[in-house]
């Protein structure tokens, strides 16, 4: 019995030695502003960015940020190409199925329609709608009467409904939200909805219950001492639906 | 980059240029350019190696290798290269896996599939999680490399095969007569008069090999197409540089890279062509003979 509480015991340290190195491989988009970007440094960097360091901090694990295309996002995740996603992913039920979803840390996003200024809000109904694929929003205009364009980056759903391929583009508000005010009146927001989905939330795959368990501390605690609210003010400004 | 770029908003426009250019993301892109350059060094000749020991296959009077270089050479040509792309690194990183997971872990008990994850232990894994980034780098250009250099490799087999084919068999007779074996013959008479008969089809491939290497992108690798795409994208006041949609002139660029390139290739084989029909029993090799005379 002594025997085995040692073993135990040098199971237990040895574990939370191998914990302290362990390196977790973060993936992301980098094409999200101001969720994810790469800037003119050539580093990542934004909310998510931040967010993930800290929550590394805290958890006392070595992160390392990896980039990937947002269609093979879920893919190379749960084939071990890295380890986590934070790329502005709601925690929808269809991605559930896949992989599982810490808490959500940031609240469900409304999602916004922009058009250029003067057209018709009928369009939302009968138009043609940008959206980027596998998106929340490429399914939600897919349950519409509209007409679903779809394209493999954000920065091009905007570029079509500028050069009129489509009559408007479905997309989280708070990416459109710079490119609307920046526009000087060149583009308008038709209408918000509130799409299905738990939030924004950190993707890991579902046999890394551990992994979970440990970044839902740290999403805790950060929403306990209000540093969460203060990151989501900073980078998204004071009209953000903030964490109690 | 310049001494004077501290501030983008106040700058000139000349000066904003010459900032804006030399920013890290452009040297990244600049870079890239040298990792097509790399992949196309690395996947020709290695290609040329595959298809080479693929048309011997498949001209062998061993049964099994005719058997291996023909099923390698109709299976590539058959399937669309780009789910070889998709398929080749994808299986190879998991094959690899696997088997440094039985190998370094026989003690794990629990299945390496588990629902939709590919979970192997953590020293298994390669490379491994705590390796540095470039190491993961140079291994997914590995993995790419490879896929272009079976796909390449089976038309490069069937160019090769078909050349050695089309040397007349009078010359191969003389040599037989001179008493040669078959493998001196191959080697003094055939191999050094096959090239003119494979060299307009290899250049072929050269060139479609050049036009295939966007397919980086669609392998993660952050080539000329990636960054053109993402520079070209626009830019909010987020960035130090804010700029509208300016992707048809970074495409506009990556075009005239590619057109230079295949320029420049094309007048490489026209000289290599010019050289390799001197002597020869073909039309290009009588008009050589004509001109000189």
């Amino acid at each position: 019995m002594k025997k085995l509480t040692l073993s135990l015991a040098v199971l237990a340290i040895s574990a939370t030695g191998a914990m302290a190195q362990q390196v977790v491989r973060m993936g992301s988009e980098g094409a999200y502003p101001p969720f994810n970007y790469i800037n003119e440094a050539n580093e990542l960097v934004g909310f998510e960015i931040d967010l993930g360091n800290e929550l590394c901090r805290r958890a006392e694990l070595t992160c390392e940020w990896v980039i990937n295309d947002w269609d093979t996002i879920i893919p190379n995740l749960v084939g071990g190409n890295y380890d986590t996603i934070m790329a502005g992913m709601n925690a929808t039920e269809a991605r559930a199925e896949v992989i599982s979803f810490t808490q959500a840390y940031k609240r469900p996003d409304p999602s916004a329609y922009m058009a250029l200024a003067g057209t018709d809000p009928s369009v939302m109904e009968s138009g043609v709608i940008a959206a980027q694929s596998n998106t929340i929003q490429s399914g939600m205009v897919a349950d519409t009467d509209a007409t679903l364009i779809e394209f493999p980056t954000p920065d091009e759903t905007i570029a079509a409904v500028r050069s009129g391929v489509a009559d408007a583009v479905l997309a989280d508000r708070d990416f459109l939200m710079t490119y609307q005010s920046e526009s000087g009146g060149e583009f308008v927001f038709l209408d918000t909805v509130i799409p299905p989905g738990a939030g924004i939330s950190m993707g890991v795959r579902q046999s890394d219950d551990d992994l979970r368990a440990t970044f839902n501390a740290a999403i805790d605690s950060m929403k306990a001492d209000g540093t969460l609210n203060a990151m989501l003010i900073e980078w998204f400004g004071d009209d953000t639906p903030l964490f109690e | 980059m310049f001494s004077f770029c501290t501030d983008p908003a106040v700058l000139p426009d000349w000066q904003w240029f010459a900032c804006y250019l030399t920013t890290a993301t452009h040297f990244a892109m600049y870079r890239s350019v040298l990792v097509v350059l790399l992949l196309m060094a690395l996947a020709a000749p290695l290609a040329l190696g595959l298809g080479f020991l693929g048309a011997l296959a498949m001209r062998s009077a061993i049964a099994p290798f005719r058997a291996i270089g023909t099923v390698y050479v109709s299976m590539v040509r058959g399937v669309p290269d780009i789910i070889f792309f998709l398929f080749v690194p994808l299986a190879l990183d998991q094959a690899l896996e696997y088997v440094l997971h039985k190998w370094r872990c026989p003690d794990w008990s629990e299945p390496i599939r588990r629902g939709n994850d590919f979970v192997v232990c953590a020293q298994a894994k390669f490379p491994l999680s705590s390796s540095p980034a470039w190491i993961h780098d140079v291994w997914g250009f590995t993995l790419a490399l490879i896929a272009f250099a079976l796909v390449f490799g089976a038309f490069a087999a069937n160019t090769l095969h078909g050349a050695m084919a089309a040397v007349p068999r009078a010359q191969i007779e003389t040599a037989e007569a001179y008493g040669m074996t078959p493998a001196q013959a191959f080697r003094r008479v055939l191999l050094p008069q096959m090239w003119v008969y494979a060299l307009p089809g290899l250049s072929n491939l050269w060139m479609i090999l050049t036009k295939a290497t966007p397919l980086l992108f669609l392998l993660g690798i952050q080539d000329i197409v990636f960054w053109a795409r993402e520079l070209g994208g626009q830019k909010t006041g987020l960035f130090a540089y804010p700029h509208p949609d300016w992707r048809v002139w970074y495409f506009l660029g990556v075009l005239c890279f590619y057109l230079t390139l295949t320029w420049v290739s094309q007048r490489v084989f026209d000289r290599l062509m010019t050289a390799l029909s001197h002597g020869q029993a073909t039309a290009g090799g009588e008009a050589l003979r004509r001109a000189g005379a």
